[in-house]
């Protein structure tokens, strides 16, 4: 049985093939602006017996390749207790969502909290601060982790933070302290979720986000359980989405 | 409202003042919306053809009969909270209309007046009356406004400037001197009302009203009581339909037509005929009223394929669950038994307000839900506030909580259900 697990998001589109159970293929592709239409190239690609989608676009793709839909929480549960059985919370930041996830023994989802409407503390917010900053992406991580004591930032809004971020290097503050600190406080705001929804014990760290060394350094150090990192952090919602389709899911 | 108004009804709204082209926008975005949300339900009872009916004439056939009824010398009275006592409206020879307050309109010129960081409740309120598209409104010889949160309380100010406002003033207490000044309060409306219409109010008016309000509010405890059932023989929308509509309706009329639906809806649940799936998740709202059109939440839900079977709100349980006592004679006896009735509504406008709690736990019990979702308007302090102390005690007592906040704008509606849907995975 051949199942193709999508996971539609705003910034990537991710998919993984299963053959039985076993990851025979994967991919990533930016969303770019038409998010359907690079999942329907992911779909032509080979015969499948089943299609899952999860993020955001999943509804496209049940209109559009008869997809069956699982939301971004339970792909995010199922994929990470399938690669760490003894995990019991999970951390997903994405291009645009944060999502903390509690659960149980038996893997289910206990308690989940995403964040609203903004970008706050995503990837998207990761982005917009390190064009601030005149960093790559990667830069700002290793800025981060190679600096001194962060300089705290107040703001967890996007537009706020950036001009106050424009600010304190007008000032001549020292970048990678600045970028500590905004890696600060999008940990302290994360462990906040993850002690709202209770979590507790081993956690699976995954999205975009999860591949900056300074995010996992600092949520390792807060978290009271250990943090575990796959190597596809990006593939933990495909993944699961297809896993779904023998653990049953909402079609 | 799919079919077109056989009646062009734009003389009686020029004759309104209503903002004819704003007016005739609004009618087809909630044409629109009602055609989309409702009628593309799947086997929806029959019984619902009224409501159907009284939406497509909302601001036709039924501000006809208003208009008539004022030009025979009757007054219409408008007013925006379950604790303004409908039987005395009616017993003063008044016709009570609840006003709506559900959807975003003209917030540019609301936002001159009021704070953006007002509750979308409140903002509609005026949004209505500045963009002159409420035809209840201008129908309304007078609006009475009462004290609950400092929102309203001080909105009113501003709408009493346009309209003939009259506010009552609500204890935030429960204790017997509050019971007793709300009776107090009572007396002082029925003086108001009496000069208003020029009718007294007698001892068998007043029970003549209490009996129909009360019989009302048996009509919509026969309707909702048919959603303990699994599969539900009625969708959340519909039944949260039939409340909205409940505050403007004609009594009797209403009443007549919501026995018929209760009469099909058992017959539906005696031979197991559901509107979705037996099993699917079940979800019991709580929280901020919703008022017309507002069916953002219970439509989220229901697409997710989950089914509403409760509301503990005021478009919900806490308009039909208490009845008024009628076995009084006398206006001193039945204003008592009004005054206790009234203030027994769990507003989150008071203090304590445990009693709200304890319905929500006994309200999941008894329709045996799945998980409940506090439902909180962006800005409203109260309810926002009480939330968590909700989510807290449901929790414990063995029910899962989404909490959500949010406000009448589309914006949210994809994040939103996104979370409906995981919470639907998480309590099947
Ligand atoms: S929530 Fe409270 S203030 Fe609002 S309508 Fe209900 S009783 Fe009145
Ligand atoms: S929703 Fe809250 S803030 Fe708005 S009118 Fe009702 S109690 Fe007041």
């Amino acid at each position: 049985m051949r199942v193709l697990g999508l996971d539609i998001g705003s910034r990537s589109v991710d998919a993984v093939w299963l053959c039985d159970g076993e990851i025979v293929d994967a991919a990533v592709a930016d969303s770019g602006f038409d998010p359907a239409s690079v999942a329907a190239a992911f779909v032509a690609r080979g015969a499948h017996d089943a299609i899952v989608a999860t993020g955001y676009g999943r509804h496209v793709a049940r209109e559009s390749f008869a997809a069956n839909v699982v939301t971004e929480i339970k792909a995010y549960a199922i994929g990470a207790s399938k690669l760490f059985p003894d995990a019991r919370a999970v951390l997903d930041i994405g291009g645009q969502d944060t999502k903390a996830i509690s659960l149980s023994a038996a893997g289910k989802v206990a308690d989940f909290e995403m964040n609203d409407k903004c970008a706050a503390g995503t990837g998207k917010f990761l982005e917009v601060m390190a064009k601030a900053l005149g960093f790559s992406l990667e830069e700002l991580g290793s800025a981060s982790m190679a600096a001194g004591p962060g300089i705290q930032i107040s703001s967890m809004c996007t537009v706020f933070a950036e001009s106050e971020v424009t600010g304190l290097v007008h000032r001549g503050e020292d970048r990678g302290r600045i970028a500590r600190g905004l890696h600060e406080s999008i940990s302290r705001r994360t462990l906040g979720a993850l002690r709202r929804v209770g979590a507790e014990g081993p956690l699976v760290f995954a999205g975009g986000v999860a591949r900056n060394p300074a995010m996992v350094a600092l949520i390792t150090q807060g978290y009271a359980g250990d943090v575990l990192v796959p190597v596809e952090a990006q593939l933990v919602g495909a993944y699961g989405a297809a896993l779904s389709h023998t653990t049953g899911g909402l079609s | 409202m799919s079919d077109a108004p056989v009646v062009d009804y734009h003389e009686m709204w020029a004759e309104l003042g209503l903002d004819l082209p704003m007016h005739d926008a609004l009618l087809e975005a909630v044409g629109g919306m009602y055609g989309g949300t409702f009628m593309t339900q799947k086997n929806r009872p029959e019984g619902m053809g009224y409501l159907d009916f009284v939406m497509s004439e909302v601001h036709g056939l039924r501000i006809k009969e208003l208009h008539d009824f004022r030009k025979s010398g009757g007054k219409v009275v408008g007013t925006y909270c379950l604790y303004v006592p409908e039987e005395l409206i009616r017993a003063a020879g008044a016709w009570s209309v609840g006003i709506c307050a559900g959807a975003e309109w003209a917030y540019d010129q609301v936002e001159q007046i009021l704070p953006r960081n007002t509750c979308a409740l409140i903002k509609s309120m005026m949004g209505f009356k500045l963009g002159k598209v409420c035809p209840y409104l201008e129908e309304s010889d007078l609006l009475i406004g009462e004290t609950t949160c400092d929102g309203k309380k001080k909105a009113y100010e501003e709408l009493g400037k346009l309209q003939n406002l009259y506010t009552m003033e609500l204890p935030q207490m429960k204790r017997p001197k509050d019971v007793a000044f709300w009776r107090s309060e009572l007396v002082d409306l029925i003086a108001k009302l009496e000069e208003l219409t020029g009718t007294k109010i007698t001892a068998e008016s007043l029970a003549a009203s209490i009996k129909e309000v009360n019989d009302k509010r048996r009509a919509l405890q026969r309707v909702n009581a048919a959603r303990a059932a699994d599969p539900s023989p009625i969708s959340g929308l519909d039944a949260l339909l039939a409340v909205q509509v409940a505050f403007y309706d004609d009594v009797p009329r209403f009443t007549q037509s919501m026995n018929a639906l209760a009469d099909e809806l058992e017959k539906r649940v005696a031979d197991g005929v559901g509107v979705a799936p037996k099993g699917a998740p079940r979800i019991l709202i709580t929280g901020t009223p919703m008022a017309l059109p507002n069916w953002k939440l219970h439509q989220i839900v229901e697409n997710a394929g989950g089914v509403v079977v409760g509301e503990e709100m005021c478009t919900g349980s806490r308009y039909y669950e208490k009845l008024v006592n009628e076995d009084s004679a006398t206006i001193d006896d039945m204003l008592d038994d009004l005054a206790a009735k009234y203030l027994d509504i769990n507003c989150a406008c008071f203090t304590p307000n445990d009693g709200r709690i304890d319905d929500v736990i006994r309200m999941a019990k008894d329709l045996k839900v799945d998980g409940v979702i506090d439902y909180a308007l962006s800005f409203c302090g109260t309810y926002q506030i009480e939330s968590a102390g909700v989510a807290k005690r449901v929790t414990d007592s063995g029910v899962p909580v989404l909490r959500i906040e949010t406000d009448y704008s589309a914006e949210d509606v994809g994040q939103l259900s996104t979370r409906v849907e995981a919470f639907l995975e998480m309590v099947k």
